[in-house]
């Protein structure tokens, strides 16, 4: 299930938003219907969480988590973080990292198995990645792209790409995370997936523009609503094969 | 048979349509690119253009007006000025698309580039017709008003003769002065010249009080006025009066006034006329300068003129000494030149006492000319004895100390009754003006300058123009003040004799048609030229030949324009 929504006007909801399988951050705003949105669909499942980073509302691209942990910037005030301590599951850890490329969610991008980070990040930063999210950690680019969490959006069920990844380094990204891959837009055309798809195993949400094309494609390759994204591939496939037939 | 997958192309879908495409910048189909952003937003699609139906020209904004061709180069940049928005695009391709004249429709084709998106490129060809709007155009508004001109200066000379305006027309010629002439209109005793502005005339007006004394007076006439932009439209007239006294002309000054030029003596000759008048007593060699302001504060006539004088021979020159500049002053005995034809056969042995009257008289005079005077030379002088003048200051002087002759200038009875051929000629308005645009039957229009008024002053001009011509072969002075050209006879020698008249004979066409020009110029060129030549064999004697004025040939330019349009003469 996809939902769309827009934060104070703007379809980059991905920014203002953070979502796991076992909370999801949202940025103090005005208006409370970004957060409604959310907690419609989510209210009972998993803890929903108002929070700021640094003082900002970007908490989306300066966070990243995922069901094990959450990575937050050094930037972050403790006031901040004893917030999110209190707000979070104590099964999830929180973790303050001295990173120089502190917008962490832009550089990493990762679902409960599988994170792909800026090529970089310091060494550290990588081992803290590995031990608080308990993932596998890979030094990767998305579409010749070093911003790997600003270019795509995982799950653990599968994952969007940057429209413009090649087939090879699809099959070699979808092979490293172990799910299957789509190339795809949000926002009617937009190529940074990131910052207008958030995405657990289970919904999805994507900013106002995103046309009901694109939905289908989100939906697919994330295998909500009972969609087999072999059958999605299958059918790109044969519209491929008929158009080039 | 082995199965070959094809290479797999990368492919997503468009974001609004769904349909697979290769990635670009915007994500989007063509087509649904093409939906959803107009390059060509803010450009008008239809616009108008103006057109003067007189004058066959387009306005080109925001204020000229231009000739242009049906899918012209120049007519697709009027049109694409016209178009608002095409600043904010690239423009790749223009072109027309035909229509049908008389429709007033032009359409064109345009192809532009712009980008959409963050680098998104998008091309688009569309089509913009115009209205060919019919109208007039300021000039042809103006025409059509006969309000064409803003300022006229009328040139006057009051002197029975034209040669100053035939020099002065030499002048402009030379200095482009009536460049931004609208028109010239020949009036009684002078020139109109109109000009479209004022400070056009007013440029004409300094050039004139540059070359001869004149005296200006300007008026305006007011045409309209707007109090609420508080602007004038005035017409604008300037009444140049020209010293009405002319080269070699006899003046009496009046005692009082020659006084106060130098102590001259009263009765003098007019040596020269620049932008002053100067006047010169040949028994003295004394020379004054008259400026225009000192002259219109009392002016005074000349006694008498370039008509009056009569021919004389030199029968003894002895030089007194006294030179100044090129005036050796001489004392001279003449005699009237026409005591010597009047008889037949041997006029040089001839005995003068047995002639009879005052013909037979000869008389002793000082002169100016002691330089370029030998015995036997005809000169040309005033006979006063035999003149009888009607002027107040000649009677007041002393009637003894009035020499009975004054002598002007040297003449050449040969080459003047021979009617040569000229290796040189003049330019002139008036041709010009032919050539061009054309003038009415009645002269109104155009730019002819002088013997405009038809049969009238033909002759009268006629004869101004050969002695113009002959004073300008005569005066080095003068030929340096004016532009010569080279003649047929230098360029062409083999051009039939009724070309060499009708180009030798310019004073007679001046208004009139070309045809009529030629005709007229054969009755009276001929018929005087055949004559003289058939008595003038028997008296030349070559001793005038030697020493005729002749023009030289570095002096002369080539004409150019003849030079361009001599196949359509033939």
């Amino acid at each position: 299930m996809a939902v769309r929504l827009q934060y104070e006007n703007s379809s980059d909801i991905g920014v203002f938003s953070k979502l796991t399988n076992t909370y999801c951050l949202t940025a103090i705003g005005g208006s409370t219907n970004f957060y409604s949105a959310f907690e419609s669909e989510l209210g009972d499942v998993i803890p929903i969480v108002h929070a700021s980073i640094a003082g900002t509302r970007i908490i989306g691209r300066l966070t990243a988590g995922n069901r094990h942990g959450l990575l937050v910037p050094a930037g972050t005030t403790d006031q901040e973080l004893q917030h999110l301590r209190n707000s979070l599951p104590d099964t999830v850890a929180l973790q303050r990292i001295e990173e120089r490329l502190s917008a962490l969610g832009n550089v990493i991008a990762c679902n409960d198995h599988v994170a792909l980070v800026h090529p970089d990040v310091d060494r550290e930063t990588e081992e803290i990645i590995a031990d608080v999210l308990k993932v596998e950690v890979f030094r990767q680019t998305v579409a010749d792209n070093v911003l790997v969490g600003s270019y795509c959006a995982l799950s653990n069920q599968g994952g969007l790409v940057h429209p413009k990844t090649s087939i090879q380094s699809q099959d070699e990204l979808s092979s490293l995370l172990q799910v299957p891959l789509v190339a795809g837009t949000v926002n009617r055309g937009s190529d940074v997936i990131g910052a207008g798809l958030v995405v657990n195993d289970w919904c999805a949400f994507t900013g106002m523009d995103t046309t009901a094309a694109e939905v289908s494609v989100i939906e697919a390759a994330f295998k909500l609503q009972g969609y087999d994204s072999s059958r999605v591939i299958g059918e790109m496939r044969d519209a491929l094969i008929d158009n080039w037939a | 048979m082995e199965f070959v997958p094809p290479t797999l192309v990368h492919r997503v879908l468009c974001a609004d349509c769904g349909t697979p495409i290769e990635p670009n910048s915007a994500n989007l189909c063509i087509p649904c690119l093409r939906n959803s952003v107009d390059v060509t937003e803010g450009i008008p699609k239809s616009a108008s253009i103006n057109y003067c139906r007189n004058c066959d020209r387009f306005l080109s904004p925001p204020a000229t007006w231009t000739i242009a061709q049906p899918e012209s180069r120049e007519l697709l940049a009027i049109c694409l000025k016209k178009l608002k928005g095409l600043n904010k695009v690239r423009l790749v391709d223009a072109g027309f698309i035909w229509t049908e004249p008389h429709s007033k429709r032009l359409r064109v084709k345009l192809t532009i580039q712009k980008e959409v998106f963050t680098s998104t490129i998008v091309e688009q060809v569309f089509e913009v017709e115009y209205v060919v709007q019919h109208g007039q155009c300021p000039d042809c508004t103006k025409l059509a008003a006969k309000n064409t001109w803003q300022a006229v200066i009328q040139v006057r000379q009051k002197v029975s003769h034209k040669r100053t305006f035939l020099f002065l027309e030499q002048l402009i010629l030379k200095h482009n002065a009536h460049k931004d002439t609208v028109s010239i209109k020949e009036v009684k005793d002078g020139l109109d010249f109109y000009y479209a502005h004022e400070s056009h005339a007013q440029k004409m007006v300094e050039f004139l009080a540059s070359v001869v004394p004149v005296q200006t007076i300007r008026s305006a006439q007011l045409i309209s006025r707007d109090t609420h932009s508080n602007t004038a439209n005035y017409k604008f007239t300037h009444s140049v009066q020209i010293v009405p006294i002319c080269k070699d002309d006899l003046v009496c000054i009046p005692a009082k006034q020659a006084r106060s030029l130098s102590n001259i003596s009263p009765l003098t000759i007019c040596s020269r006329v620049g932008n002053t008048v100067h006047l010169l007593d040949p028994s003295t060699l004394q020379e004054t300068d008259v400026t225009s302001p000192v002259y219109w504060r009392e002016p005074f006539s000349a006694l008498a003129s370039v008509t009056d004088l009569v021919e004389f021979i030199v029968l003894d020159i002895e030089p007194s000494g006294v030179v100044k500049g090129k005036h050796v002053l001489a004392d001279a005995e003449v005699a009237p030149a026409n005591s010597f034809v009047s008889k037949s056969g041997n006029d040089a042995d001839m005995d003068m006492d047995s002639h009879h009257g005052s013909l037979d008289t000869t008389y002793h005079t000082r002169t100016h000319l002691g330089g370029i005077l030998q015995p036997g030379d005809t000169v040309m002088g005033y006979w006063l004895t035999r003149s009888n003048f009607n002027s107040t200051a000649f009677e007041s002087l002393d009637s003894s100390r009035i020499p009975d002759v004054i002598l002007v200038k040297k003449s050449y009875p040969n080459r003047r009754k021979k009617s040569k051929q000229r290796n040189w000629k003049l330019k002139s308005m008036a041709k010009e003006a032919e050539e061009g645009a054309g003038i009415n039957e009645s002269g109104g229009y155009g730019r002819g300058a002088l013997g405009r008024r038809g049969g009238l002053d033909q002759k009268k001009v006629e004869r101004d123009y050969e002695i113009f011509l002959q004073s300008i072969e005569e005066d080095t002075d003068m030929r340096a003040a004016i532009n010569l050209y080279k003649g047929q006879s230098l360029r062409a020698p083999a051009v039939s004799t009724n070309e060499m008249d009708t180009g030798k004979s310019r004073a007679a066409g001046s208004s009139k048609k070309k045809g009529m020009a030629a005709q007229f110029a054969m009755d009276v060129d001929e018929a005087p030229a055949g004559a003289a030549d058939a008595s003038e064999t028997a008296t030349e004697d070559g001793r005038g030949r030697g020493r005729l004025p002749r023009v030289k040939l570095d002096e002369l330019l080539d004409d150019m324009e003849e030079l361009a349009i001599h196949d359509e003469e033939e």
